[in-house]
């Protein structure tokens, strides 16, 4: 491995406070430069880990630029048809209610073609996590619309821009299931600065614990960038995003649970 | 008063150049480097290691995990 180092006589394994998790395997990431998903992989991986949950989890994994996610994480996989992980989900959860169980789906995925399936299993309550990574936009694709591409918002099929006069308006799928009975946990988070990773990754830690009180689904939104869909520079994406999809899509939790009740 | 001092690696062909590291460093240690790793890209690399500080925060924004961090006090 080439390497290039800082301090030499500083770097001795008592002094490690960071270093990539096992659970990644060595496959390298499919993602352009500056993508959100690695990053939201490896926190994943990280809580799979510091959890003591690698031979418990099975992920489903979705149709999107992270259809490949199961070469990535050291972990049993089921791989679904296009929006259908929540359904595949369900039926593993129900039939190994002692595993942790999650879904990992893009906004194309989990909030066009999979509407209906996200939204009928958080409605009904499955025990599983749901991790919904949100660009506003078909990454794999092409950098199409999707139903989460915010107003104004240019992609390869809205050039001008989207007018929601044309076009309808943008779908908010996490506030959309917060206001479901089935839901337990429903939290809207960011990859994109330090301080973000930290605060999605406790978001992540609890939805993880939450899914062995039995009490419904958890959700966890992830706002991303896809800088190659957006034409954009990594760094000029975390700016833009920063800029326009915070704001339309403000961060934090919109449904927790009472601490005392646990309801 | 004991100075926290830092150091990190960069796994030079994971690096894809993002520049997200770079950004994200508070003391200013990370810079592109003007040569390229196996892939094309300008890689990441401690331009100035006395400044680092081992925050980690250059690891945990990282998308493709390729730094690792070490820290000790001096
Ligand atoms: C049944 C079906 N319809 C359409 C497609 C084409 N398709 C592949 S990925 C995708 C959208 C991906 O977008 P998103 O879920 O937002 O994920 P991203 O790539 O942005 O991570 C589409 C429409 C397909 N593979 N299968
Ligand atoms: S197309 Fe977008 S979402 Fe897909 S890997 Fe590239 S940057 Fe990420
Ligand atoms: S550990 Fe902190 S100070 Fe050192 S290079 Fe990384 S971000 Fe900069
Ligand atoms: S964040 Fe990672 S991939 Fe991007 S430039 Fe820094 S080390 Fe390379």
């Amino acid at each position: 491995m080439a390497e290039v180092t800082g301090i030499k006589e500083i770097i001795k394994p008592e002094n490690l406070v960071y270093k990539r998790t096992g659970i990644m395997t060595d496959t390298v990431l499919s993602y352009c430069p500056g993508c959100g998903h690695g990053t939201a992989h490896r926190i994943l991986a990280e809580l799979i880990e510091e959890e003591g949950l690698q031979s418990k989890a099975i992920g489903v994994s979705p149709v999107g630029c992270s259809v490949l996610l199961y070469n990535f994480l050291d972990i049993d996989w089921q791989e679904a048809a296009h929006g259908r992980a929540p359904a595949v989900a369900t039926a593993i959860k129900r039939l190994l209610p002692d595993r942790f169980v999650f879904t990992y789906q893009g906004d194309g995925d989990l909030a066009a073609i999979g509407t209906a399936e996200t939204i009928h299993a958080c409605n009904r309550g499955e025990n599983f996590l749901i991790i919904f990574i949100n660009n506003g936009i078909y990454g794999m694709t092409g950098g199409q619309m999707a139903p989460t591409t915010i107003p104004g918002m240019k992609s390869s099929t809205s050039p001008f821009g989207r007018d929601v006069r044309m076009m309808g308006n943008p779908l908010k799928m996490t506030d959309i299931v917060a206001t479901l009975p089935g839901t337990y946990y429903v939290t809207r988070q960011s990859v994109h600065t330090p301080a973000n990773v930290k605060k999605t990754k406790r978001a992540l830690r609890k939805a993880i614990q939450y899914q062995f009180h039995n009490k419904g689904t958890c959700f966890v939104e992830i706002v991303s960038n896809c800088p190659s869909g957006w034409k954009m520079t990594p760094v000029e994406s975390i700016r833009w995003m920063e800029e326009n999809m915070l704001p339309f899509y403000p961060l934090g939790d919109m449904k927790v649970p009472d601490e005392k009740t646990g309801k | 008063m004991a100075k926290v001092r830092g150091s990190i690696v960069v796994n030079i062909d994971r690096c894809k150049g993002c520049e997200i590291c770079m950004i994200s460093c508070p003391t200013g240690t990370i810079a592109m480097a003007e040569e390229v790793n196996s892939k094309g890209y300008n890689f990441a690399y401690p331009a100035n290691p006395d400044l680092c500080i081992g925050c980690a925060n250059c690891a945990i924004v990282c998308p493709d995990g390729v730094i690792t961090v070490y820290k000790t006090k001096i």
